[in-house]
């Protein structure tokens, strides 16, 4: 099975980040790691590629820098990787990325295409269907298990209240929440091959494609402080507030 | 909060801008090892020791390796499972060379995997540190058989190692060990006696334990000239060559510990059962103490690096209660609010002189270590023989300054929490108790003193230290050109006149044969050596992070906290150094006064 894997870079959470004053765009570093979500989407798509001999593919947008990130999933076994790295494609908005990312995955060929279901820098959250619809496949969400092989796929999609089990013949897109498999860590072995893994950088225009970008960030505020809590005296009847209170923020 | 995050930042300065890896990754062998290969390498092992291993600190030290009654040795929950991934990862084999199935990365970058581990989880890691020095036994001295049957699983880290010196009558004095080594008709030996504190001597993490152990032969001369060296596998392998059929090597008991519970210092009994265990003997009879000698410099940076790991463990956990907590006003903090305690400045002070210690104690190391590497691979015979000499100078300073800065260190850090720093909730206090065992192992603190004082001093009739102080005059005379850092160049200056000074009266002592006078004096001796090469390392420090900031891009706020605890050392920690010389130079005078009995009660 060809698996196509969508892996983003992204500066690393643990560090300062600056936006930038008049577009309120994040300052890049040239060295980024992959995005702890998309862990889970390289893991998935090697386990669904080693069982049928198949390859895993990476196809990531965004400045490329020192590739440490793209590097990161080599190291967990990736076979090779395509990234489109174009200047014109700063401050992209969720169906620019989509198109970019399914023109890479259409060249490249796939049996399958798996991605996180939102990045941890952008939360969009609706890239995967995006990118399934330009490339005309049925988009499978939320996955907490996948399982694949003679042309169709099936999933846990997860629900408020449990999961869906979805099917859908291949080729198709899946979209896989944190969890659904147990990341591996890179060995060094594999960390000193991913040297040596195919990596192709592609520009727009080697996509035959024009980034029509219609997002902007107008202003960026600090989230609102949080509110002091509510204490609840226990009059004999207090329980009837807090079943209230349960109640409003959905958890009962 | 992370029970431990690897200070990638850090280590990459300490590796690119004070010891220069680029001098190791230029040499034949190392050529393909880029920063960024090297980089990458350290932050994804950094990820791993986070994240698999220092979660089972707290674990290991609450539990223990425990005997069971059939003579096994269950290890804390996790570690099995943590080891089996550890193996998987191959970190274990990571600096060994490529031809005996190792990642043949510099031991300098080794030496980095060493200290995250050791953060991580210090207990855990004696297990990968014995092996290794097992290996290096091996590569060195086996026969090219016994590389073949053993070195492949212990590089792997399927099987593991150990090293069997101490007896209950034989500790500092290896000479004196008695256990017995008898030679059979198919050369092969039989084992008998009773090894005492042996790591990790028995466990379950692994299929098979090769021990390395130190005994005697019939007829041997007396002392450490007569002593070999064995292979007696826990498992001796069957004609499939699997570890099948069961050795005579047992555990009597492990020892209840003040730390580092998670490994099992066991009682090993040898051929108790009857005409002895099955042992291989190292290269020729007699030659053991020798062979000991190659791994000893690695065996001490690894148990120095302990030094090190602990301080900055304690540090991280140190740094983040200091920001938590709120109790009392700083000065000049508004009224109506309590001030978090890293704003008293003796809460400063603790934390500074924590970092700045941990720095020094960095580089030293992995200063030494590159010249480890130099000494292994430089292109010159002469380079190579020129770098040996600094790794045996530095050695014995970096193992007991280290590990004595890291005693200290980890009081600090729970000094730093007051009262919760004494509660085991916090973890505080398993990294001061886990520190304490770094000055004894290895050969004491004292005994690197003596080795220092009576071996490394007069090496090339005092050249080689003379060759060392003169480079850190001119790291000293580099920092003239910065008027910041004219205290720095004062103490620094200072320092090394007056470890020159001592030097000098030592060697005198020493040429006049009045050993006692010199080694009355050896264990401060150490500690002002170690001191002051630590200025050295944190004036290189101080001029790369001047150097960065005046380029700009780089990292300012990183940069200038390099500088501030650059400066702190210099001009804070660094003036204890002069303060030792009367107590080096007094000889024996007052310590043969009075009668220890006089002394007691
Ligand atoms: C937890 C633990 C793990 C260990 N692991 C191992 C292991 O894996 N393998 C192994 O073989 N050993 C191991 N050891 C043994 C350890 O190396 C010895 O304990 C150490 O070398 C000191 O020997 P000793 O205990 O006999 O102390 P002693 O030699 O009795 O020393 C007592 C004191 O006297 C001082 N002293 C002794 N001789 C001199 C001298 N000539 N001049 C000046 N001062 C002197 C020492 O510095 C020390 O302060 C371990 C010990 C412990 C506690």
């Amino acid at each position: 099975m060809q698996v196509v894997v969508c892996a983003k870079q992204i500066p690393d959470p643990a560090t300062p980040y600056e936006l930038e004053p008049d577009t309120h765009l994040l300052v890049r570093p040239t060295e980024q790691i992959l995005d702890d979500t998309d862990r889970y989407g390289v893991e998935m798509g090697l386990q669904l590629a080693q069982a049928s001999e198949g390859t895993v593919t990476l196809v990531s947008m965004g400045p490329a820098g020192n590739m440490q990130g793209i590097r990161q999933a080599l190291a967990m076994g990736a076979d090779k990787a395509v990234i489109v790295d174009d200047p014109s494609l700063r401050g992209s908005d969720a169906l620019t990325t989509a198109r970019v990312l399914a023109e890479v995955i259409k060249r490249e060929g796939f049996d399958l295409v798996i991605a996180g279901t939102e990045s941890t820098d952008g939360y969009s959250g609706v890239v995967p269907q995006m990118v399934a619809e330009l490339l005309g496949v049925p988009a499978l969400t939320y996955a907490t298990a996948v399982t694949a092989g003679d042309g169709s796929v099936t999933i846990h999609r997860q629900t408020a209240a449990g999961y869906d089990i979805v099917e859908a013949d291949l080729p198709a897109v899946v979209s896989v929440t944190a969890g659904v498999v147990e990341p591996r860590y890179p060995t060094f072995k594999g960390i000193m091959e991913a040297k040596k893994k195919p990596v192709e950088t592609l520009s727009v225009s080697d996509l035959g494609l024009e980034p029509d970008i219609r997002q902007k960030v107008v202003s960026v505020e600090p989230a609102p402080e949080r509110q002091a809590g509510e204490i609840v005296e226990d009059d004999g009847e207090a329980y009837l507030r807090i079943v209230e209170l349960l109640e409003k923020v959905k958890v009962i | 909060m992370a029970d431990y995050i690897a200070p990638v930042a850090d280590i990459d300065f300490t590796l690119n801008q004070i010891v220069e890896l680029d001098d190791v990754s230029k040499l034949d062998g190392f050529q393909h090892l880029d920063q960024d290969t090297i980089r990458g390498l350290i932050s994804e092992a950094g990820r791993f020791y986070s994240e698999v291993i220092a979660p089972l600190n707290r674990v290991g030290d609450q539990q223990g390796s425990v005997l069971q009654p059939d003579g096994t040795v269950k290890t804390p929950d996790g570690f099995k499972e943590a080891y089996e991934k550890y193996v998987e990862a191959g970190w274990a084999a990571a600096h060994i060379p490529e031809t005996y199935g190792g990642g043949g990365l510099p031991y300098t970058v080794g030496i980095v995997f060493q200290e995250m581990f050791k953060s991580a989880n210090m207990a855990f890691s004696l297990c990968p540190l014995l092996t290794q020095a097992a290996i290096e036994a091996l590569i060195a001295h086996g026969s090219d058989e016994q590389r073949d049957t053993y070195l492949g699983k212990l590089v792997t880290g399927e099987w593991t190692g150990t090293m069997c010196l101490t007896e209950p009558e034989a500790g500092s004095d290896v000479g004196a060990l008695r256990t017995k080594a008898v030679r059979q008709p198919d050369g092969t030996y039989r084992l008998t006696g009773t090894k005492i504190f042996i790591t990790w001597g028995e466990h379950d993490m692994a299929e098979n334990i090769i021990h390395l152990v130190l005994a005697r032969t019939p007829g041997s001369a007396p002392g450490t000239k007569g002593i070999s060296m064995f292979i007696v596998p826990k498992y001796l392998l069957d004609d499939d060559g699997n570890p099948t059929i069961r050795n005579d090597v047992n555990v009597v008991s492990l020892e209840h510990k003040l730390g580092i519970h998670a490994s099992p210092t066991c009682v090993l009994s040898f051929g108790d059962g009857g005409d002895g265990a099955v042992g291989y003997l190292i290269g020729e009879e007699q030659r053991g103490m020798r062979y000991m000698f190659t791994m000893m410099n690695t065996a001490r940076l690894g148990v120095g690096i302990e030094g090190l790991a602990i301080s900055e463990a304690s540090f991280q956990k140190a740094l983040a209660y200091a920001q938590e907590r709120r109790q009392g006003r700083a000065i000049g903090a508004p009224v109506t609010e309590t001030s978090p305690i890293v704003e008293h400045p003796d809460v400063r002070r603790m934390l500074l002189t924590m970092k700045a210690y941990i720095e020094a104690m960095r580089g030293l190391l992995y200063t030494t270590a590159k010249e480890v590497d130099l000494s292994r691979h430089a292109d010159t015979e002469d380079e190579r023989t020129r770098a040996g000499e600094i790794v045996a100078l530095l050695t014995p300073v970096a193992k007991a300054w280290c590990t004595d800065r890291g005693v200290e260190m980890a009081s600090l850090g729970i000094q730093i929490h007051g009262g919760m720093g004494y509660i085991e909730e916090t973890g505080a206090p398993q990294h001061f108790r886990d520190s304490r065992i770094a000055p004894i192992y290895e050969g004491t603190n004292g005994i690197q003193a003596i080795d220092l004082v009576l071996r490394k001093l007069p090496m090339r009739d005092g050249e080689v230290v003379k060759e060392l102080f003169a480079e850190i005059g001119r790291t000293a005379a580099e920092l003239e050109a910065h008027d910041d850092f004219a205290r720095f160049r004062t103490e620094l200056s200072a320092g090394l006149q007056a470890l020159a000074e001592a030097s000098e009266w030592l060697g005198r002592r020493l040429e006049a044969g009045e050993y006692n006078e010199a080694l009355a004096g050896a264990t401060p001796y150490l500690e002002m050596f170690g001191t002051v090469t630590g200025g050295w390392i944190m004036a290189k420090s101080a001029l790369a992070a001047r150097q960065l900031l005046d380029a700009g891009g780089g990292d300012d706020a990183f940069l200038r906290a390099k500088l501030a605890t650059a400066r702190f050392y210099g001009e804070q920690l660094l003036p204890k150094a002069t303060a030792l010389l009367p107590a080096i130079t007094a000889g024996t005078s007052t310590l043969y006064q009075a009668d220890p009995a006089a002394l007691g009660p």
